[in-house]
């Protein structure tokens, strides 16, 4: 009788099907995306947004896994899903992306800090500028302090949601 | 981490090109992005079609989750009706007694006023009604304040329907899809409802909040004539909603600005009543009736 727990050792010789490589990071975040599809009807913006977490994540965790036109698809799918006007997250996102890419260059090393301060700035950037959008698309007149809770908690989940990543990706490399 | 070896493709030519193009990819989408924003400042409720698709998964999810939590939202009520049972059932027994009368002298009213409307030859349509249907989701990460609604185009809802509950008004339909809809609810910064209150009809208006309450400006000239616990109701002006719709109690006047909180909370109602927006409810029966725009503008004041 076999351990069941030895079942997923990585075995010589084997590799995860390409499907799992490349599929697993983009199901995630499309994942993240949905999670405002649970019944909460809620009454102020209190829900982080999974999906640009999930993003975030997946990006400084695994820099070779995407080019920055990743953020184009998926954030199409984010703006359907959140209710925010469509093209505000594929603008956000894919300029968040680049962003990072050109801090990157700069940077010759960089650890969990310096990826929380990144993620910091780029949750700050498309929250704020997701409420602009919101603003200008005929939202009327919403204030920053309106947000300003769902960035501080937002930015505080980033840790754990890049623990659950690199778990998944654990998961994800191993035949 | 160092720095990843796929972003310095060194002297690889077919490494080079390849990320370069990667990039220009990403600008020209990224100005798409910023293009789309821009038409959506002109037609907010443009690529409705866009979202049919993922509509149409979203909601059997959205409502068997909700199916599986409904009543958890209210575990704290029923625990606090616990605490003081007995005497709480005194009081509402006398108060039972006392509004059984109230309710025999309502109902002497009602029926004199079906009396007087027939005399005056009024119209007053009770098919109002579209359906009772239930919200599901909401845009919970987003500073706009939008409900998904299980009902849709296919049920007969149509953008610029009021949705209200039994407590009072929700707001109405912004988006519809075949099978779902989306509903602007009245605490959205964008949401204006003309209002009035209850009890002398001074005229006001509420604009939502986006955090769950609403601000009310009296049209009157003068100083602000709100004070807390001033109940206000839908006037009908504009013609979206019926008139008298409970909207929200005033809570806090500040200036010329009152706050006030919506009396039907969306996370807690079971279901909602989509109507027919008052104009049509109004001049669907009446004779060469002049053509209704498609979604009047709530804050407009203007009477036909």
């Amino acid at each position: 009788m076999i351990d069941p727990h030895l079942y997923h050792v990585p075995r010589l010789g084997r590799h995860p099907s390409r499907f799992r490589l490349a599929g697993t990071p983009v199901i995630t975040v499309m994942l993240g995306s949905f999670l405002t599809a649970l019944p909460v009807i809620a009454q102020s913006p209190i829900m982080p947004p999974f999906g640009l977490l999930l993003l975030l994540a997946w990006r400084l965790l695994r820099p070779d896994l995407w080019r920055a036109w990743i953020g184009l698809p998926l954030g199409l799918f984010d703006d359907v899903m959140s209710g925010q006007p469509v093209g505000s997250a594929m603008f956000l996102w894919t300029v968040a992306l680049i962003g990072i890419d050109a801090i990157e260059q700069r940077m010759v090393w960089r650890g969990y800090r310096q990826d929380w301060l990144i993620a910091t700035l780029a949750i700050i950037f498309c929250i704020s500028g997701g409420l602009f959008f919101a603003q200008i698309t005929g939202g009327g007149n919403v204030t920053l302090f309106l947000v300003a809770p769902q960035m501080v908690w937002t930015i505080l989940l980033f840790p754990f949601i890049v623990r659950q990543c690199a778990w998944i990706d654990r998961w994800r490399v191993m035949a | 981490m160092a720095r990843p070896a796929s972003r310095r493709p060194g002297i690889n030519r077919k490494a080079q090109y390849s990320l370069f193009a990667s990039y220009v990819v990403a600008v020209v989408g990224a100005a798409l992005g910023l293009l789309l924003v821009v038409v959506a400042i002109f037609d907010p409720t443009g690529f409705a079609a866009i979202r049919i698709a993922t509509s149409e998964v979203s909601r059997p999810v959205s409502n068997t989750l909700k199916g599986m939590v409904s009543g958890v939202g209210s575990v704290d009520e029923v625990l606090a009706a616990y605490w003081r049972a007995g005497s709480q059932n005194v009081a509402l027994r006398r108060q039972v007694e006392a509004d059984r009368n109230r309710i025999i002298e309502a109902k002497a009213v009602a029926q004199e006023n079906v009396r007087l409307k027939k005399l005056l030859r009024l119209v007053d349509s009770d098919a109002s009604e579209v359906l009772t249907a239930r919200l599901i989701a909401s845009s919970a990460t987003s500073a706009r304040r939008f409900a998904r609604l299980n009902a849709g185009r296919w049920q007969g809802v149509r953008p610029g329907m009021p949705v209200r509950a039994p407590e009072g008004l929700i707001g109405r339909i912004h988006i519809t899809t075949p099978n779902s809809s989306e509903v602007l609810l009245i605490t959205d910064t964008s949401n204006i409802v003309p209002v009035r209150r209850a009890n002398d009809s001074i005229p006001a208006i509420s604009t939502g909040l986006g955090d769950g309450s609403v601000e009310v400006r009296a049209l009157t000239a003068g100083r602000n004539p709100f004070k807390p616990g001033d109940l206000l109701v839908t006037s009908g002006i504009g013609g979206v909603y019926q008139p008298n719709i409970p909207v929200a109690v005033v809570v806090r006047a500040q200036g010329e600005i009152a706050y006030a909180v919506p009396l039907a909370n969306p996370a807690r109602v079971d279901a909602v009543v989509v109507e027919r927006a008052f104009e049509d409810a109004v001049t669907r029966t009446g004779p060469a009736a002049p053509g209704v725009a498609d979604e009047p503008a709530a804050g407009n004041v203007a009477q036909p």
